[in-house]
């Protein structure tokens, strides 16, 4: 499934991500704040949910090669972070929802539950 | 052995929109090489947290990396404050970051032992006012031991 597909089927925001890049393939999910964590445990082609909005997300969801940083809870998000996600070609999207909720609706759709 | 790849990079104090740069460009380059995906997420994992160290703790420094065929060295250094009680700072949990570098998702106290776990060869050397310097090696193929 893209991250396309799953945005449109659980209603995300795309914030930053061009076409071309939704394409992308989704094979998990991972939440966790802290970037120690996120870093050694978010895996290719997750989605890593994060409340964290600084630049700080966008060189994690690089160096993890993470298919997008998802944003719960309608979370704001900087500005500098946005033009950063463009300039890396990283993904982020948003959506209303908690991180647990979020989990549990991507795994579910991942898992064809 | 002529195809060796070497790369400088500084690493400037609590500057965020710049923290992580070193060691994305250095994972571009071994995706560009074809070493095994296991070995740019150890690498990545490894020199992110030492960068992110030298950047919070050091006051700064810089990454000097070489590359050859069946490994990459990354070295980072930076004349900060040294770690007092190399033991302490070792241990999983232990953090002196303050609050303003909690809040950004730091100072989870895992970054030293992460780098321990996911490096092949792990060397640090510090003195208390004179730096920190860490010594990673990540080889391409399994070491038989
Ligand atoms: N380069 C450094 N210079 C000075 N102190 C350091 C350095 N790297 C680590 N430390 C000390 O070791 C502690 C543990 O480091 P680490 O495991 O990376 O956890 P964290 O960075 O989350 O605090 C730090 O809180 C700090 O006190
Ligand atoms: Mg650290």
């Amino acid at each position: 499934m893209t991250v396309n597909e799953i945005s449109q089927k659980l209603d995300f925001k795309i914030i930053a991500g061009t076409s071309e890049l939704l394409t992308k393939n989704v094979s998990g999910v991972y939440t966790c704040d802290m970037l120690s964590y996120a870093m050694a445990k978010v895996n290719q082609g997750d989605i890593w949910i994060t409340v964290h909005t600084n630049l700080n997300v966008i060189a994690v969801a690089s160096l993890t090669d993470c298919a997008c940083i998802l944003i719960p809870d309608n979370i704001e998000i900087y500005n500098q972070t946005i033009e950063r996600a463009n300039e890396k070609e990283v993904i982020i999207l948003t959506s209303g929802k908690s991180a647990a909720e979020l989990c549990y609706e991507i795994y579910k759709t991942l898992k064809d539950l | 052995m002529n195809n060796v790849v070497v790369r400088d990079y500084s690493i400037p104090a609590n500057d965020f929109t710049i923290a992580g740069e070193a060691s994305s460009s250095v994972r571009k380059i071994l995706s560009q090489i074809g070493v095994t995906p296991d070995v740019v997420k150890r690498t990545s994992i490894a020199m992110y947290e030492a960068e992110i160290n030298a950047v919070i703790h050091g006051n700064g420094g810089q990454a000097h990396i070489e590359i050859d065929e069946n490994k990459i060295l990354i070295i980072i250094s930076d004349q900060g404050p040294g770690i007092a009680d190399l033991d302490l700072a070792m241990q999983e949990g232990y953090s002196t970051a303050p609050d303003s570098i909690r809040e950004m998702g730091f100072g989870a106290g895992m970054g030293l032992s992460n780098i321990k776990k996911h490096a092949d060869v792990f060397e640090i050397k510090t003195a208390v006012n004179e730096g920190t310097t860490v010594y990673i090696t990540v080889f391409f193929k399994p070491v038989k031991n």
